[in-house]
Protein backbone atom coordinates (compact mmCIF):
# COMPACT_ATOMS: atom_id res chain seq x y z
CA UNK A 1 0.00 0.00 0.00
CA UNK A 2 2.89 2.30 0.80
CA UNK A 3 3.96 2.00 -2.81
CA UNK A 4 0.90 3.88 -4.03
CA UNK A 5 0.56 6.33 -1.13
CA UNK A 6 1.89 9.78 -1.95
CA UNK A 7 4.39 11.08 0.58
CA UNK A 8 3.95 14.70 1.61
CA UNK A 9 7.64 15.45 2.19
CA UNK A 10 8.73 14.03 -1.13
CA UNK A 11 5.89 15.84 -2.88
CA UNK A 12 6.99 19.10 -1.30
CA UNK A 13 10.63 18.70 -2.29
CA UNK A 14 9.70 17.45 -5.72
CA UNK A 15 7.47 20.43 -6.47
CA UNK A 16 9.97 22.93 -5.06
CA UNK A 17 12.98 21.45 -6.81
CA UNK A 18 11.24 20.80 -10.11
CA UNK A 19 9.88 24.34 -10.08
CA UNK A 20 13.33 25.77 -9.46
CA UNK A 21 14.89 23.56 -12.12
CA UNK A 22 12.23 24.61 -14.57
CA UNK A 23 12.83 28.28 -13.84
CA UNK A 24 16.63 28.14 -13.90
CA UNK A 25 16.88 25.95 -16.97
CA UNK A 26 14.32 28.08 -18.75
CA UNK A 27 16.36 31.16 -18.07
CA UNK A 28 19.89 29.88 -18.47
CA UNK A 29 19.60 26.89 -20.76
CA UNK A 30 16.47 26.54 -22.86
CA UNK A 31 16.10 30.16 -23.88
CA UNK A 32 19.70 30.53 -25.16
CA UNK A 33 19.66 27.08 -26.76
CA UNK A 34 16.33 27.54 -28.49
CA UNK A 35 17.23 31.04 -29.61
CA UNK A 36 20.58 29.88 -30.95
CA UNK A 37 18.90 27.02 -32.78
CA UNK A 38 16.33 29.35 -34.25
CA UNK A 39 18.96 31.84 -35.28
CA UNK A 40 21.04 29.15 -36.87
CA UNK A 41 18.03 27.82 -38.73
CA UNK A 42 17.28 31.31 -39.93
CA UNK A 43 20.82 31.87 -41.11
CA UNK A 44 20.85 28.51 -42.89
CA UNK A 45 17.52 29.31 -44.46
CA UNK A 46 18.82 32.70 -45.52
CA UNK A 47 21.94 31.14 -46.96
CA UNK A 48 19.87 28.61 -48.86
CA UNK A 49 17.54 31.32 -50.10
CA UNK A 50 20.40 33.49 -51.28
CA UNK A 51 22.02 30.50 -52.94
CA UNK A 52 18.77 29.81 -54.70
CA UNK A 53 18.55 33.43 -55.68
CA UNK A 54 22.09 33.36 -57.01
CA UNK A 55 21.29 30.27 -58.97
CA UNK A 56 18.18 31.90 -60.37
CA UNK A 57 20.21 34.92 -61.29
CA UNK A 58 22.77 32.74 -62.93
CA UNK A 59 20.08 30.98 -64.91
CA UNK A 60 18.71 34.35 -65.87
CA UNK A 61 22.16 35.54 -66.87
CA UNK A 62 22.67 32.42 -68.88
CA UNK A 63 19.35 32.97 -70.55
CA UNK A 64 20.34 36.54 -71.23
CA UNK A 65 23.61 35.40 -72.68
CA UNK A 66 21.85 32.94 -74.87
CA UNK A 67 19.41 35.57 -75.99
CA UNK A 68 22.28 37.88 -76.80
CA UNK A 69 24.06 35.15 -78.68
CA UNK A 70 20.89 34.32 -80.56
CA UNK A 71 20.34 37.96 -81.36
CA UNK A 72 23.90 38.32 -82.53
CA UNK A 73 23.56 35.22 -84.65
CA UNK A 74 20.39 36.57 -86.20
CA UNK A 75 22.14 39.85 -86.80
CA UNK A 76 25.09 38.11 -88.32
CA UNK A 77 22.84 36.04 -90.52
CA UNK A 78 21.07 39.22 -91.53
CA UNK A 79 24.32 40.91 -92.30
CA UNK A 80 25.56 37.99 -94.31
CA UNK A 81 22.30 37.82 -96.17
CA UNK A 82 22.43 41.52 -96.87
CA UNK A 83 26.01 41.25 -97.99
CA UNK A 84 25.09 38.44 -100.28
CA UNK A 85 22.24 40.44 -101.63
CA UNK A 86 24.47 43.43 -102.08
CA UNK A 87 27.01 41.28 -103.83
CA UNK A 88 24.42 39.76 -106.10
CA UNK A 89 22.98 43.13 -106.80
CA UNK A 90 26.40 44.50 -107.56
CA UNK A 91 27.16 41.63 -109.85
CA UNK A 92 23.79 42.05 -111.45
CA UNK A 93 24.29 45.76 -111.81
CA UNK A 94 27.76 45.40 -113.19
CA UNK A 95 26.53 42.76 -115.52
CA UNK A 96 23.77 45.03 -116.71
CA UNK A 97 26.14 47.92 -116.99
CA UNK A 98 28.59 45.83 -118.90
CA UNK A 99 26.02 44.60 -121.30
CA UNK A 100 24.69 48.12 -121.70
CA UNK A 101 28.16 49.36 -122.40
CA UNK A 102 28.72 46.53 -124.78
CA UNK A 103 25.47 47.36 -126.49
CA UNK A 104 26.50 50.96 -126.72
CA UNK A 105 29.88 50.03 -128.14
CA UNK A 106 28.28 47.66 -130.54
CA UNK A 107 25.80 50.34 -131.56
CA UNK A 108 28.55 52.85 -131.98
CA UNK A 109 30.52 50.33 -133.98
CA UNK A 110 27.49 49.59 -136.09
CA UNK A 111 26.88 53.26 -136.63
CA UNK A 112 30.43 53.93 -137.63
CA UNK A 113 30.35 50.87 -139.87
CA UNK A 114 27.18 52.22 -141.45
CA UNK A 115 28.73 55.61 -141.84
CA UNK A 116 31.84 54.13 -143.27
CA UNK A 117 29.72 52.04 -145.51
CA UNK A 118 27.76 55.05 -146.71
CA UNK A 119 30.94 57.00 -147.15
CA UNK A 120 32.48 54.13 -149.00
CA UNK A 121 29.42 53.75 -151.15
CA UNK A 122 29.43 57.50 -151.84
CA UNK A 123 33.07 57.27 -152.66
CA UNK A 124 32.45 54.32 -154.94
CA UNK A 125 29.58 56.20 -156.48
CA UNK A 126 31.82 59.19 -157.11
CA UNK A 127 34.50 57.03 -158.53
CA UNK A 128 31.99 55.09 -160.60
CA UNK A 129 30.62 58.42 -161.91
CA UNK A 130 34.10 59.67 -162.67
CA UNK A 131 34.93 56.38 -164.32
CA UNK A 132 31.72 56.39 -166.34
CA UNK A 133 32.27 59.98 -167.42
CA UNK A 134 35.79 59.12 -168.35
CA UNK A 135 34.59 56.03 -170.12
CA UNK A 136 31.87 57.96 -171.79
CA UNK A 137 34.33 60.63 -172.73
CA UNK A 138 36.59 58.01 -174.19
CA UNK A 139 33.75 56.33 -176.00
CA UNK A 140 32.48 59.60 -177.24
CA UNK A 141 35.93 60.65 -178.30
CA UNK A 142 36.22 57.43 -180.19
CA UNK A 143 32.70 57.50 -181.69
CA UNK A 144 32.73 61.07 -182.69
CA UNK A 145 35.87 60.95 -184.59
CA UNK A 146 34.09 61.61 -188.01
CA UNK A 147 31.88 64.58 -188.85
CA UNK A 148 28.84 62.57 -189.89
CA UNK A 149 28.86 60.67 -186.72
CA UNK A 150 28.88 63.88 -184.77
CA UNK A 151 26.04 65.26 -186.79
CA UNK A 152 23.97 62.08 -186.52
CA UNK A 153 24.38 62.06 -182.77
CA UNK A 154 23.50 65.66 -182.47
CA UNK A 155 20.42 65.03 -184.45
CA UNK A 156 19.44 62.06 -182.43
CA UNK A 157 19.95 63.92 -179.24
CA UNK A 158 18.02 66.81 -180.59
CA UNK A 159 15.22 64.48 -181.48
CA UNK A 160 15.16 63.04 -178.06
CA UNK A 161 14.93 66.39 -176.44
CA UNK A 162 11.46 67.56 -176.94
CA UNK A 163 10.64 71.11 -176.65
CA UNK A 164 7.53 71.39 -174.82
CA UNK B 1 37.79 14.47 -31.86
CA UNK B 2 35.49 16.81 -30.00
CA UNK B 3 32.54 15.58 -31.99
CA UNK B 4 33.30 12.02 -30.99
CA UNK B 5 33.70 12.72 -27.31
CA UNK B 6 29.96 13.23 -26.83
CA UNK B 7 29.14 9.97 -28.45
CA UNK B 8 31.88 8.07 -26.72
CA UNK B 9 30.66 9.41 -23.38
CA UNK B 10 27.19 8.07 -24.17
CA UNK B 11 28.70 4.79 -25.25
CA UNK B 12 30.54 4.48 -21.98
CA UNK B 13 27.37 5.27 -20.05
CA UNK B 14 25.49 2.60 -21.96
CA UNK B 15 28.21 0.06 -21.31
CA UNK B 16 28.19 0.91 -17.63
CA UNK B 17 24.44 0.62 -17.60
CA UNK B 18 24.59 -2.76 -19.19
CA UNK B 19 27.39 -4.19 -17.16
CA UNK B 20 26.56 -2.78 -13.81
CA UNK B 21 23.29 -4.59 -13.08
CA UNK B 22 25.20 -7.77 -12.48
CA UNK B 23 27.73 -5.97 -10.28
CA UNK B 24 25.26 -3.82 -8.40
CA UNK B 25 22.69 -6.44 -7.85
CA UNK B 26 25.36 -8.76 -6.59
CA UNK B 27 26.16 -6.23 -3.89
CA UNK B 28 22.50 -5.82 -3.14
CA UNK B 29 22.12 -9.53 -2.99
CA UNK B 30 25.09 -9.95 -0.69
CA UNK B 31 23.22 -7.78 1.66
CA UNK B 32 20.07 -9.80 1.36
CA UNK B 33 22.08 -12.93 1.76
CA UNK B 34 23.40 -11.53 5.00
CA UNK B 35 19.91 -10.61 6.00
CA UNK B 36 18.78 -14.09 5.16
CA UNK B 37 21.54 -15.61 7.19
CA UNK B 38 20.69 -13.39 10.11
CA UNK B 39 17.06 -14.16 9.71
CA UNK B 40 17.89 -17.85 9.51
CA UNK B 41 19.86 -17.74 12.70
CA UNK B 42 17.15 -15.76 14.43
CA UNK B 43 14.11 -17.52 13.10
CA UNK B 44 14.83 -20.88 11.58
CA UNK B 45 11.65 -21.13 9.61
CA UNK B 46 12.00 -17.84 7.77
CA UNK B 47 13.78 -17.99 4.38
CA UNK B 48 14.49 -15.48 1.66
CA UNK B 49 11.45 -13.34 1.00
CA UNK B 50 11.59 -11.99 -2.55
CA UNK B 51 8.66 -9.65 -1.91
CA UNK B 52 10.41 -7.84 0.94
CA UNK B 53 13.68 -7.82 -0.98
CA UNK B 54 12.11 -6.25 -4.04
CA UNK B 55 10.03 -3.71 -2.14
CA UNK B 56 13.03 -2.68 -0.04
CA UNK B 57 14.72 -1.72 -3.29
CA UNK B 58 11.93 0.18 -4.93
CA UNK B 59 10.76 2.06 -1.85
CA UNK B 60 12.02 5.40 -0.66
CA UNK B 61 14.42 5.35 2.32
CA UNK B 62 16.04 7.66 4.87
CA UNK B 63 19.54 6.64 3.97
CA UNK B 64 21.21 5.58 0.76
CA UNK B 65 22.27 2.04 1.29
CA UNK B 66 25.33 0.99 -0.69
CA UNK B 67 26.43 -2.32 0.72
CA UNK B 68 26.38 -4.52 3.76
CA UNK B 69 29.17 -6.94 4.58
CA UNK B 70 28.69 -9.13 7.63
CA UNK B 71 27.89 -6.55 10.29
CA UNK B 72 29.28 -3.58 8.44
CA UNK B 73 26.70 -1.36 6.74
CA UNK B 74 27.89 1.17 4.21
CA UNK B 75 25.27 3.75 3.49
CA UNK B 76 25.10 7.48 2.96
CA UNK B 77 23.21 9.11 5.82
CA UNK B 78 20.70 11.68 4.68
CA UNK B 79 19.19 14.52 6.69
CA UNK B 80 15.92 13.87 8.45
CA UNK B 81 13.80 16.97 8.76
CA UNK B 82 10.71 16.51 10.89
CA UNK B 83 8.32 18.94 12.49
CA UNK B 84 5.95 17.92 15.24
CA UNK B 85 3.66 19.94 17.44
CA UNK B 86 5.25 18.74 20.65
CA UNK B 87 8.92 18.76 19.68
CA UNK B 88 9.07 21.45 17.04
CA UNK B 89 11.49 21.33 14.15
CA UNK B 90 14.16 18.65 14.31
CA UNK B 91 16.96 18.19 11.83
CA UNK B 92 19.44 15.36 12.18
CA UNK B 93 21.17 12.72 10.08
CA UNK B 94 19.47 9.41 9.57
CA UNK B 95 22.62 7.69 10.84
CA UNK B 96 21.35 8.53 14.32
CA UNK B 97 18.77 5.77 13.88
CA UNK B 98 21.57 3.24 13.35
CA UNK B 99 19.79 1.71 10.36
CA UNK B 100 16.45 1.75 12.04
CA UNK B 101 17.57 0.03 15.25
CA UNK B 102 17.59 3.05 17.55
CA UNK B 103 15.26 5.88 18.32
CA UNK B 104 16.53 9.45 18.49
CA UNK B 105 14.97 12.46 20.20
CA UNK B 106 11.74 10.57 20.46
CA UNK B 107 11.67 9.73 16.79
CA UNK B 108 12.13 6.31 15.27
CA UNK B 109 11.58 4.43 12.06
CA UNK B 110 8.43 2.36 12.39
CA UNK B 111 8.93 -1.31 11.65
CA UNK B 112 5.30 -2.26 11.33
CA UNK B 113 1.85 -0.83 11.18
CA UNK B 114 0.45 1.95 9.09
CA UNK B 115 3.68 3.95 8.93
CA UNK B 116 6.07 1.09 8.25
CA UNK B 117 9.45 2.37 7.14
CA UNK B 118 8.61 5.97 7.98
CA UNK B 119 9.79 8.24 10.76
CA UNK B 120 7.25 8.38 13.53
CA UNK B 121 7.13 10.23 16.80
CA UNK B 122 6.82 8.17 19.96
CA UNK B 123 4.08 9.59 22.13
CA UNK B 124 3.98 9.27 25.89
CA UNK B 125 0.95 7.02 25.78
CA UNK B 126 2.91 4.57 23.60
CA UNK B 127 1.24 5.36 20.29
CA UNK B 128 3.07 6.52 17.18
CA UNK B 129 2.08 9.58 15.25
CA UNK B 130 3.49 10.79 12.01
CA UNK B 131 5.15 14.22 12.19
CA UNK B 132 5.37 16.55 9.21
CA UNK B 133 8.26 14.89 7.43
CA UNK B 134 10.32 16.98 5.02
CA UNK B 135 13.35 14.70 5.12
CA UNK B 136 15.85 14.67 2.32
CA UNK B 137 15.14 11.04 1.58
CA UNK B 138 16.87 8.81 -0.92
CA UNK B 139 14.51 9.91 -3.67
CA UNK B 140 14.87 13.61 -2.84
CA UNK B 141 18.63 13.17 -2.90
CA UNK B 142 18.44 11.33 -6.22
CA UNK B 143 16.35 14.19 -7.57
CA UNK B 144 19.07 16.61 -6.50
CA UNK B 145 21.70 14.52 -8.27
CA UNK B 146 19.57 14.56 -11.39
CA UNK B 147 19.11 18.32 -11.06
CA UNK B 148 22.84 18.93 -10.69
CA UNK B 149 23.44 16.76 -13.72
CA UNK B 150 20.85 18.70 -15.70
CA UNK B 151 22.26 22.06 -14.65
CA UNK B 152 25.75 20.98 -15.54
CA UNK B 153 24.83 19.51 -18.91
CA UNK B 154 22.37 22.08 -20.16
CA UNK B 155 23.91 25.26 -18.85
CA UNK B 156 27.28 24.26 -20.27
CA UNK B 157 25.63 23.35 -23.55
CA UNK B 158 23.84 26.70 -23.54
CA UNK B 159 27.19 28.41 -23.04
CA UNK B 160 28.61 26.52 -26.01
CA UNK B 161 25.65 27.72 -28.06
CA UNK B 162 26.36 31.29 -27.04
CA UNK B 163 30.11 31.14 -27.67
CA UNK B 164 29.85 29.02 -30.76
CA UNK B 165 27.13 30.95 -32.47
CA UNK B 166 26.65 30.23 -36.15
CA UNK B 167 29.10 27.34 -36.09
CA UNK B 168 28.58 23.61 -36.37
CA UNK B 169 27.65 21.94 -33.05
CA UNK B 170 30.29 19.98 -31.17
CA UNK B 171 30.76 17.73 -28.17
CA UNK B 172 27.82 17.35 -25.82
CA UNK B 173 25.90 19.76 -27.99
CA UNK B 174 25.77 17.05 -30.65
CA UNK B 175 24.02 14.72 -28.26
CA UNK B 176 21.57 17.22 -26.82
CA UNK B 177 20.63 19.03 -30.00
CA UNK B 178 18.85 16.24 -31.88
CA UNK B 179 16.77 15.49 -28.78
CA UNK B 180 15.82 19.14 -28.35
CA UNK B 181 14.97 19.34 -32.04
CA UNK B 182 12.98 16.13 -31.78
CA UNK B 183 10.95 17.51 -28.89
CA UNK B 184 10.40 20.74 -30.76
CA UNK B 185 9.65 19.36 -34.21
CA UNK B 186 8.00 16.03 -33.43
CA UNK B 187 6.27 16.73 -30.13
CA UNK B 188 5.64 20.42 -29.52
CA UNK B 189 4.88 21.76 -32.99
CA UNK B 190 2.54 18.97 -34.15
CA UNK B 191 0.69 18.88 -30.81
CA UNK B 192 0.45 22.55 -29.94
CA UNK B 193 0.84 24.30 -33.26
CA UNK B 194 3.35 26.56 -34.90
CA UNK B 195 2.05 29.69 -33.23
CA UNK B 196 1.93 28.78 -29.55
CA UNK B 197 4.47 26.03 -29.07
CA UNK B 198 7.34 28.28 -28.00
CA UNK B 199 5.79 29.12 -24.67
CA UNK B 200 5.67 25.46 -23.67
CA UNK B 201 9.09 24.42 -24.92
CA UNK B 202 11.02 25.06 -21.65
CA UNK B 203 8.52 23.01 -19.66
CA UNK B 204 8.44 20.15 -22.17
CA UNK B 205 12.23 20.02 -22.39
CA UNK B 206 12.66 20.08 -18.62
CA UNK B 207 10.00 17.44 -18.22
CA UNK B 208 11.47 15.15 -20.85
CA UNK B 209 15.04 15.33 -19.60
CA UNK B 210 14.02 15.09 -15.96
CA UNK B 211 12.04 11.92 -16.56
CA UNK B 212 14.56 10.42 -18.92
CA UNK B 213 17.60 11.08 -16.74
CA UNK B 214 15.83 9.79 -13.66
CA UNK B 215 14.69 6.68 -15.53
CA UNK B 216 18.24 6.03 -16.67
CA UNK B 217 19.70 6.72 -13.23
CA UNK B 218 17.21 4.25 -11.82
CA UNK B 219 18.74 1.59 -14.04
CA UNK B 220 22.19 2.09 -12.52
CA UNK B 221 22.05 -0.18 -9.51
CA UNK B 222 24.58 1.56 -7.26
CA UNK B 223 25.05 5.10 -6.01
CA UNK B 224 24.51 7.68 -7.57
CA UNK B 225 21.88 5.68 -9.41
CA UNK B 226 19.50 3.07 -8.23
CA UNK B 227 16.90 5.26 -6.57
CA UNK B 228 13.47 4.51 -7.92
CA UNK B 229 12.55 8.14 -8.54
CA UNK B 230 10.22 7.99 -11.51
CA UNK B 231 8.78 4.75 -10.15
CA UNK B 232 7.61 6.64 -7.10
CA UNK B 233 3.98 7.69 -7.19
CA UNK B 234 4.69 10.97 -5.38
CA UNK B 235 7.18 12.07 -8.00
CA UNK B 236 4.93 11.17 -10.91
CA UNK B 237 2.09 12.87 -9.08
CA UNK B 238 4.08 16.09 -8.83
CA UNK B 239 4.98 15.91 -12.51
CA UNK B 240 1.38 15.26 -13.50
CA UNK B 241 0.31 18.13 -11.25
CA UNK B 242 2.69 20.44 -13.08
CA UNK B 243 1.20 19.39 -16.40
CA UNK B 244 -2.30 19.87 -15.02
CA UNK B 245 -1.53 23.33 -13.65
CA UNK B 246 0.18 24.45 -16.86
CA UNK B 247 -2.81 23.19 -18.85
CA UNK B 248 -5.28 24.95 -16.57
CA UNK B 249 -3.37 28.25 -16.59
CA UNK B 250 -3.03 28.28 -20.35
CA UNK B 251 -6.53 27.02 -21.12
CA UNK B 252 -8.33 29.55 -23.30
CA UNK B 253 -12.02 30.37 -23.20
CA UNK B 254 -12.87 27.66 -25.72
CA UNK B 255 -11.23 25.07 -23.51
CA UNK B 256 -13.19 26.10 -20.42
CA UNK B 257 -16.38 26.56 -22.39
CA UNK B 258 -16.01 23.02 -23.71
CA UNK B 259 -15.79 21.80 -20.12
CA UNK B 260 -18.50 23.82 -18.40
CA UNK B 261 -20.89 24.72 -21.14
CA UNK B 262 -20.22 22.74 -24.27
CA UNK B 263 -22.21 24.35 -27.09
CA UNK B 264 -22.69 21.07 -28.96
CA UNK B 265 -24.46 19.39 -26.05
CA UNK B 266 -28.28 19.77 -25.67
CA UNK B 267 -29.25 21.94 -22.69
CA UNK B 268 -31.09 19.18 -20.79
CA UNK B 269 -27.77 17.45 -20.25
CA UNK B 270 -26.50 20.57 -18.48
CA UNK B 271 -29.58 21.82 -16.61
CA UNK B 272 -30.77 21.00 -13.98
CA UNK B 273 -28.26 18.19 -13.48
CA UNK B 274 -24.91 19.26 -15.00
CA UNK B 275 -24.23 15.78 -16.31
CA UNK B 276 -21.88 16.67 -19.15
CA UNK B 277 -19.88 19.27 -17.18
CA UNK B 278 -19.32 16.68 -14.46
CA UNK B 279 -18.09 14.17 -17.02
CA UNK B 280 -15.88 16.81 -18.59
CA UNK B 281 -14.38 17.76 -15.23
CA UNK B 282 -13.72 14.11 -14.47
CA UNK B 283 -12.07 13.81 -17.89
CA UNK B 284 -9.94 16.86 -17.18
CA UNK B 285 -8.74 15.30 -13.91
CA UNK B 286 -8.28 11.85 -15.38
CA UNK B 287 -5.66 13.04 -17.86
CA UNK B 288 -2.99 13.91 -15.27
CA UNK B 289 -4.04 10.90 -13.20
CA UNK B 290 -3.28 8.62 -16.14
CA UNK B 291 0.06 10.34 -16.69
CA UNK B 292 0.90 9.78 -13.04
CA UNK B 293 -0.06 6.10 -13.03
CA UNK B 294 1.49 5.22 -16.40
CA UNK B 295 4.98 6.45 -15.55
CA UNK B 296 4.87 5.04 -12.03
CA UNK B 297 3.61 1.63 -13.13
CA UNK B 298 6.00 1.25 -16.05
CA UNK B 299 9.13 2.11 -14.14
CA UNK B 300 8.17 0.22 -11.00
CA UNK B 301 7.21 -2.84 -13.04
CA UNK B 302 10.59 -2.77 -14.77
CA UNK B 303 12.40 -2.66 -11.44
CA UNK B 304 10.24 -5.40 -9.98
CA UNK B 305 10.83 -7.73 -12.94
CA UNK B 306 14.61 -7.15 -12.97
CA UNK B 307 14.83 -7.73 -9.22
CA UNK B 308 12.46 -10.68 -9.53
CA UNK B 309 14.84 -12.47 -11.83
CA UNK B 310 17.60 -12.01 -9.30
CA UNK B 311 15.40 -13.18 -6.49
CA UNK B 312 15.11 -16.47 -8.33
CA UNK B 313 18.77 -17.17 -7.52
CA UNK B 314 18.11 -16.83 -3.82
CA UNK B 315 14.79 -18.60 -3.86
CA UNK B 316 16.53 -21.58 -5.43
CA UNK B 317 19.63 -21.02 -3.34
CA UNK B 318 17.49 -21.36 -0.25
CA UNK B 319 16.48 -24.82 -1.37
CA UNK B 320 19.96 -25.89 -2.38
CA UNK B 321 23.07 -23.71 -2.69
CA UNK B 322 24.21 -25.27 -5.95
CA UNK B 323 20.76 -24.82 -7.43
CA UNK B 324 21.13 -21.10 -6.76
CA UNK B 325 24.43 -21.03 -8.64
CA UNK B 326 22.87 -23.03 -11.42
CA UNK B 327 20.04 -20.58 -11.87
CA UNK B 328 22.26 -17.52 -11.71
CA UNK B 329 23.48 -17.46 -15.37
CA UNK B 330 19.88 -17.62 -16.54
CA UNK B 331 18.91 -14.87 -14.11
CA UNK B 332 21.76 -12.67 -15.24
CA UNK B 333 20.83 -13.29 -18.86
CA UNK B 334 17.22 -12.34 -18.17
CA UNK B 335 18.27 -9.29 -16.22
CA UNK B 336 20.55 -8.10 -19.00
CA UNK B 337 17.69 -8.54 -21.41
CA UNK B 338 15.39 -6.65 -19.05
CA UNK B 339 17.92 -3.86 -18.71
CA UNK B 340 18.03 -3.43 -22.45
CA UNK B 341 14.27 -3.36 -22.48
CA UNK B 342 14.27 -0.87 -19.62
CA UNK B 343 16.65 1.40 -21.52
CA UNK B 344 14.02 1.52 -24.21
CA UNK B 345 11.19 1.92 -21.72
CA UNK B 346 13.06 4.76 -20.00
CA UNK B 347 13.11 6.69 -23.27
CA UNK B 348 9.60 5.73 -24.35
CA UNK B 349 8.02 6.71 -21.04
CA UNK B 350 9.78 10.08 -21.03
CA UNK B 351 8.59 10.56 -24.61
CA UNK B 352 5.02 9.52 -23.85
CA UNK B 353 4.75 11.75 -20.80
CA UNK B 354 6.08 14.71 -22.77
CA UNK B 355 3.95 13.97 -25.81
CA UNK B 356 0.73 13.66 -23.79
CA UNK B 357 1.52 16.84 -21.84
CA UNK B 358 2.06 18.61 -25.16
CA UNK B 359 -1.22 17.22 -26.50
CA UNK B 360 -3.08 18.49 -23.43
CA UNK B 361 -1.50 21.93 -23.88
CA UNK B 362 -2.51 21.80 -27.52
CA UNK B 363 -6.10 20.99 -26.57
CA UNK B 364 -6.18 23.77 -23.99
CA UNK B 365 -4.90 26.39 -26.43
CA UNK B 366 -6.65 25.27 -29.62
CA UNK B 367 -8.65 27.95 -31.42
CA UNK B 368 -12.16 26.99 -32.45
CA UNK B 369 -13.92 28.46 -35.38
Amino acid sequence: MELVTPELGLLFWMIVSFGIVLWILKKFAWKPILNALKEREHSIEDALLSAEKAQEEMIKLEADNEAIIRKVKVERDGLLKEARQVKEKMIQESKEQASEEADKIIEAARLSIENEKIAAIADIKDQVATFSVEIAEKILKQKLAGKEDQKELIDKLLNEIRFN
Amino acid sequence: MTCNSGFSAIFVIIIILNLSPAFGYTIALQETEEHTHQAKSEEQNKGFKPGDFIFDHIKDAYDWHILTYKDFHLSIPLPVIVYSKTKGLNIFFSSKFHHGHNSYKGFKIAHEGKYEGKVVELMEDGTDIRPIDLSISKNVFAIYICIILMFWVFISVARVYKNNQGKAPKGLQNFVEPIILFIRDEIAIPSIGEKKYEKFMPYLLTLFFFIWINNMMGLIPIFPGGANVTGNITVTMALAAFTFVVTAINGNKFYWQEIFNSPEVPFWLKIPIPLVPIIEIIGMLTKPLILMIRLFANITAGHIIALGFFSLIFVFGDMQVMLGFGVSPLSILFTIFMTFLELLVALIQAYVFTLLSALYFGMATAEHH
